[in-house]
Formats: C-alpha cells, sequence, structure tokens
C-alpha cells in the first residue's frame, strides 16, 4: 500500500483497454487472410457503417436495462416504427430525393429523421407509462409484456401500411462510391458512420461531463443510493428511455436507407442482432455496447467474405467466445 | 388421481371445460366431419403437448426460453429428413425419432449449461440469438431440409388416408389411416401431458417451484439450481422434440413455416399465458383457445372487416382485416399478463365453488 498525501489526486480507476483492442487486432489479422488491401479497406469501412447503425439501435437498450433493470423485448418495434415514419416524408418529397443535389436531399433526410425521432421518443413514452410501469422490478412479466407490445405493433404497422415491403431509395446524391485509388467506398456507408460517431460522442459526452449523466451513470451503478440522496430515478428513468427509443428510431431510418426497403419484420431480424451486441458489451455499457456492435459488424462482414456459410452462425460463435471470455460481457457495469 | 398425479384440476367448472375439451377432441372423427375440423382438432392436441412443456419452463423455473420452437423444429425435421430419405416405413419413423430427441435434448444440455448459470435475462437473449441462428442453417441447408420449401413425404402404409381399416358397412362410420394418425396424435400428446403432470408434482418438480420463487433461497437450502434448471430444460425440449414429431405425421410436412418460425414461439408464449402459467392444465385450454381463434376467429373478422370497409368507416377494415388477428390476441396477451396473470385456469379456480382454492388468497 502506498501512503496517498492529502495533495495529491485521487488514484484513476485503471483503464482496461482490452476491449479497445479487439476490434483492432479483428481487423489486423484478417489483412493477409484477405489478401487484396483495397477489399480489407472496403470490407473494413462496411463493417464500421453497419457497426455504427447498429450501435445506434442497441445503445438505448443497454442503458434501459444498465439503469432500472429493464429488458425492452420490445425494442425492435421502435426501429420499424422510425422506418415506417420516414417512408411517410419521403413518398411525397420523392422529386427532391431523387433532385442531385446534397442539401435538397438532406433538407429531406433531415427532417424524416427528426420527425422519425419525435414518434418513437412519444412511443417510448406510451410504452414505458402502459407496459412497464406496471411491472418494475419483475424480469418475467417485463419481457412478456415487451413482448406482447412488439407484436400489437408489428399488427399495427401492417394493418397501416400493408404487409408488403416498401422500397426506400435512397437520396441520389448518397448513391455511389468515394473512389480512393483502387478503393470503393460507398458514400451512404461515410455518412452512417459520421452519423455513428457522433451519437457515441454526444452520449459520451453528456454521460461524462454533465450532472444528469452524473445521475445516470450513479443510477447504473446503485440506484437505490440515487434515490435515497431524493433524486426522482423514474423520471429519469423516462427520460432515459424515451431517447433510448428515439435513438432506435434514427437507427431504423439509417438501416431502412441501407437496405432501401422497409418491412415490419425488420424489427424481428434487428432485435437478434442488437441483443448479441448488449449482451457482448455487457449490460448497461455504452462503450461495450459501441465495442460490440463493430465487432458483430466485423464478424459478419469478414466472415461474410471469407467464409460465407459460416456467417450465418458467425454471431453466435462470437458471442460464445466472448462469453467463454469475459462471462458477464466485455464491460460489466452493473452489479446485476 | 394415480393418473393425474395427485394434481387434480381443482375447480368444478375447469373439471368442466377440460372434460368438454377432451371429449370433443376424443370424438372428433366422429362428430364434425371435414378435414378442416379434424385438422384443427390434431393442432390443438400436438400445441396442448408443445405448450405444456413450455409451461415447464416458464411456470415452473420462471425462465423465460425463446429456443422452444428450435427443439420443436428438430423433432419435425428429423422425422421428415428419415421418411424423406428412407421412404415410408416404420424403420425411418424410428430413425427419426431416436436421432430427433437425443439431439434436441443434447442441445439444451449446451444452452443450458453455457446460459442457466448466469441471470434469467441472459438465458432469454441467448436462447433467441441461438433460435435465429438454427433457423437461418435450417433455411441454408437446403440439401438437407429442403430450405424455405421444406421437405414433404409419406407415410408408412397403414397411416395413410388410403388405408381403410374398418369400411362404412360395419358403422356407418370409416376409419381410416388418417383417423388413426389422429388417435395416435392424441394418445402420444395425452401421455406427454401426463408425464409432466408427473414431472411437476414429483420432487424434482418443488424443487423447480422453489427455485422459481427464490433461487438464491434454493441455492441456500443445498439444491444444485444449475442442475435442475439444465435437466428441466432438457425434458421440456424432449417433449417439444415430440410434439414436433407428432406435428410432422400429422402434416406430412417439414418447413420453417410450419415448426421453426418465430411467430409460432410467440404463438406458444401467448398460449401459456392466456391458458395460465404454472398449471399444466392451462396449456390444454390455452392451445384449445388460440387455435380455434385463430381457425374461426379469421373467417369472423373477414366478415366485420367487409362490414366495416362498406360501412365507409376509416382504419378499421385495416384493423379487423382476417390477417391481422394476432393484433387483438397481443392485446389480450397483454392485458392477461396485467390483469390476470394465473390466466384462465386462474380465474376458474378462484372463480369456481372449489374453496380449497380460495383459501390460498
Amino acid at each position: 500500500m502506498t501512503e496517498l498525501a492529502v495533495t495529491d489526486p485521487l488514484p484513476k480507476p485503471k483503464r482496461d483497454i482490452a476491449p479497445i483492442l479487439l476490434p483492432v487486432a479483428l481487423a489486423l489479422v484478417t489483412i493477409p487472410l484477405i489478401g487484396s488491401p483495397s477489399t480489407w479497406l472496403t470490407l473494413t469501412a462496411a463493417s464500421l457503417a453497419m457497426g455504427m447503425m447498429i450501435f445506434i439501435m442497441a445503445s438505448g437498450l443497454t442503458l434501459v436495462f444498465g439503469l432500472m433493470d429493464v429488458l425492452n423485448f420490445g425494442h425492435g418495434a421502435f426501429i420499424a416504427v422510425g422506418a415506417y415514419i420516414a417512408t411517410l416524408v419521403f413518398a411525397p418529397f420523392a422529386a427532391s430525393v431523387q433532385a442531385d443535389s446534397l442539401w435538397v436531399n438532406l433538407a429531406v433526410l433531415a427532417p424524416a429523421a427528426l420527425l422519425s425521432m419525435a414518434v418513437s421518443g412519444a412511443l417510448g413514452l406510451v410504452v414505458e407509462r402502459v407496459l412497464i410501469l406496471p411491472v418494475y422490478g419483475q424480469h418475467l412479466k417485463q419481457i412478456l409484456m415487451t413482448t406482447g407490445g412488439l407484436i400489437v405493433a408489428e399488427q399495427t404497422l401492417y394493418a397501416l401500411w400493408g404487409p408488403q415491403i416498401i422500397p426506400m431509395p435512397l437520396p441520389a446524391s448518397l448513391r455511389g462510391s468515394f473512389i480512393l485509388g483502387d478503393v470503393a467506398i460507398a458514400k451512404y456507408r461515410v455518412l452512417a458512420t459520421l452519423i455513428g460517431l457522433a451519437v457515441f460522442v454526444a452520449i459520451q459526452l453528456v454521460l461524462n461531463r454533465t450532472k444528469l449523466g452524473l445521475l445516470i451513470r450513479a443510477g447504473v451503478e446503485n440506484r437505490e443510493m440515487v434515490e435515497a440522496l431524493g433524486y426522482r430515478i423514474r423520471r429519469l428513468f423516462l427520460g432515459v428511455f424515451m431517447t433510448g427509443s428515439a435513438l432506435a428510431g434514427l437507427g431504423g431510418v439509417m438501416w431502412a436507407l441501407y437496405r432501401e426497403q422497409v418491412h415490419a419484420s425488420m424489427s424481428d431480424e434487428l432485435t437478434v442482432l442488437i441483443f448479441v451486441v448488449v449482451i457482448i458489451g455487457g449490460l448497461g455499457s455504452i462503450g461495450g455496447c459501441f465495442i460490440g456492435a463493430i465487432l458483430v459488424a466485423m464478424v459478419a462482414n469478414y466472415g461474410g467474405f471469407l467464409v460465407p456459410k459460416l456467417a450465418l452462425v458467425s454471431n453466435i460463435l462470437l458471442m460464445v467466445a466472448i462469453l467463454m471470455w469475459r462471462p458477464r460481457g466485455l464491460y460489466a457495469v452493473t452489479s446485476r | 388421481m394415480m393418473i393425474l398425479s395427485g394434481d387434480p384440476p381443482r375447480s368444478r367448472a375447469l373439471t368442466l371445460v377440460l372434460v368438454v375439451i377432451i371429449l370433443a377432441l376424443a370424438a372428433t372423427p366422429f362428430l364434425f366431419p371435414g378435414a378442416k375440423a379434424l385438422n384443427v382438432a390434431a393442432k390443438i392436441c400436438v400445441f396442448a403437448a408443445l405448450v405444456a412443456s413450455y409451461d415447464l419452463l416458464l411456470g415452473y423455473t420462471g425462465s423465460v426460453s425463446f429456443a422452444h420452437t428450435m427443439f420443436y423444429g428438430i423433432g419435425s425435421y428429423a422425422i421428415a429428413i428419415a421418411l424423406y430419405g428412407m421412404g415410408p416405413n416404420w424403420a425411418a419413423v424410428a430413425t427419426g425419432i431416436v436421432v430427433g430427441l437425443p439431439l434436441a435434448a443434447l442441445l439444451a444440455l449446451a444452452i443450458g449449461l453455457f446460459s442457466l448459470r448466469v441471470a434469467a435475462i441472459f438465458f432469454a437473449m441467448i436462447t433467441l440469438a441461438v433460435a435465429s441462428a438454427f433457423q437461418v442453417l435450417a433455411s441454408q441447408l437446403s440439401w438437407l431440409t429442403g430450405g424455405e420449401d421444406g421437405r414433404s413425404f409419406q407415410l408408412p402404409e397403414l397411416l395413410r388416408p388410403g388405408t381403410v381399416l374398418v369400411s362404412k358397412s360395419l358403422f356407418g362410420f370409416e376409419i381410416n389411416g388418417r383417423i388413426l394418425t389422429f388417435y395416435l396424435v392424441f394418445a402420444v400428446s395425452a401421455l406427454m401431458i401426463l408425464a409432466l403432470l408427473r414431472v411437476v408434482n414429483s420432487p424434482f418438480g418443488r424443487v423447480l417451484q422453489a427455485i422459481r420463487e427464490n433461487r438464491f433461497r434454493a441455492e441456500a437450502l443445498g439444491f444444485r439450481t444449475v442442475f435442475h434448471l439444465t435437466y428441466a430444460n432438457c425434458l421440456a425440449a424432449l417433449v417439444a422434440a415430440g410434439a414436433g414429431v407428432l406435428n410432422a405425421l400429422w402434416l406430412r410436412y417439414a418447413g420453417p413455416d410450419t415448426s421453426l418460425s418465430f411467430s409460432i414461439m410467440l404463438d406458444i408464449l401467448l398460449m401459456v399465458v392466456i391458458g395460465g402459467m404454472g398449471t399444466i392444465y392451462g396449456a390444454i385450454i390455452g392451445a384449445t383457445i388460440f387455435i380455434l381463434a385463430q381457425n374461426y376467429l379469421q373467417s369472423l373478422m373477414g366478415v366485420a372487416s367487409k362490414a366495416a370497409s362498406e360501412a365507409g368507416l376509416p382504419l378499421l377494415p385495416g384493423l379487423l382485416h382476417p390477417d391481422r388477428w394476432l393484433l387483438w390476441l397481443g392485446l389480450l396477451f397483454i392485458a392477461s399478463v396485467y390483469f390476470f396473470p394465473t390466466g384462465v385456469v386462474g380465474r376458474l379456480r378462484n372463480g369456481g365453488g372449489d374453496k380449497s382454492a380460495d383459501a390460498s388468497h
């Protein structure tokens, strides 16, 4: 034990950097396997973009669990709702979407994304009040209630929009790729990566630099203590839940544009992916969720290129491997 | 009492409902003519057993699994692939059972050992991920499973509809291979449900309930909770695979939509919750209500939807469209989790005339 003088700063907690190195190592290891550096760069860019989109969708889920011990199986519904709402904006402005000007395109895209976020966030409010509030602290009922919510939301989407797949064309100026030498990187992927990074940085800033973030982090660590200090953690939680839902909506719009189509079943498909990410990252950890999303996307992209058959179960293999290494995910935040 | 393992329905109303359902199912080939009624009855039998096995997990151990259709699908596909590959004979049926059931139990063991050690919530998420991977795998390995088309196959001679066992002139009914298959499904399902009833009323079942109520305390009392949970998971998987075998035999087909899809998983959840968790009897009632609704509510909704669209109402035609029946059952599901978590069985037990059930309140 070293003696601390009164004037010394408190010792900093040790940084756990092994998980951060994991995606880097994975990327480096695959260079010789893939062979061609240009293919590798394209795949890496694709993984980053896909990872960012998954991160945006998963971040809300992991925070909601960390803060309030609520596992929302209906999280996927917010994704689908966000995507459908965006089609509402896209349809009447189809001409502007196809105009060959970045600014005109963005003038449609930005309001569409904002509206999607607003509607998903509002839906989050309703879901939290109606479905989750009555069953706080009861895991089994939470899972059942939110699964029921997922069914109802999906069926309502079918009822309102019909069961067919709705095409969602990418705006004209976001199509195509940047060509650097012999490397082609799709423009939309660059945009998706930038948005994802912005969301990550914003979340980190709020969590680490504001009082609100301090309360959220404290709540994740020990809810009762925060309550005992007189903060209304329920209200804090509602805010986090709505933000998470809104982010899921944003992710839904981005994913729909990435796939260029919208369908209510996208919520099922993405729910699984998000769960894998959240488990890998460690329930409640934003940093873990970020790394987990990139890892999942990397395994999907590299795996799909190297051994296409394996890509089908690559997520599960990744999850098993990570849980063997760290049974509670990359970063175990909560004590639960 | 012996046959019910000392766990009777404990309510006059519930007993009556169960007796009516079982008698109606048993007499379906004679009471309700037509292929549709027989199909519905067989489906109720298969799902009653499947849902009962899920109840062992959800109702008695309190762990939510999303991989139950995977085991169901393993049973279905094992029979389908065996009969498709080896031709319509009894050796193929035996092979399917001998391969399928242990495979399901082994997979359940692996998942259980891997994920039941950690928090219950992990189990739900991991089973969901594994099940979805299995579903993709089944549709991609098309040389084995027939991909999205699935596998159709011929049944052994004795079970074919063309085989007339007792001709119409004798009793006024023709008893053919189809009806024999129905009774096979009925009998095996009933046996599996009775076996589950035995399991949940054994000392082992009591430990499972103790784990559900307070896992920490059960562990402190010296029970190896992981062992018990994994064992229950394997038993449930075995019965689910058995139900899958029956399903494939009845449909003469196994495919992703009928035996693997995620929507079947949701159906099972709906049935077990509406019927009543932790009762086993709830499985029979839940399956009956759900499958009757699935088959007959839809036509009712079609009429209502048409009427609404003729009246020129907005939105309603879409909401009442026959394909949207799951929407209404979803709402019923949420309402039943919220308002009567014990389901129909719990309601009947508390509302019916039996005093001993009231005492526990």
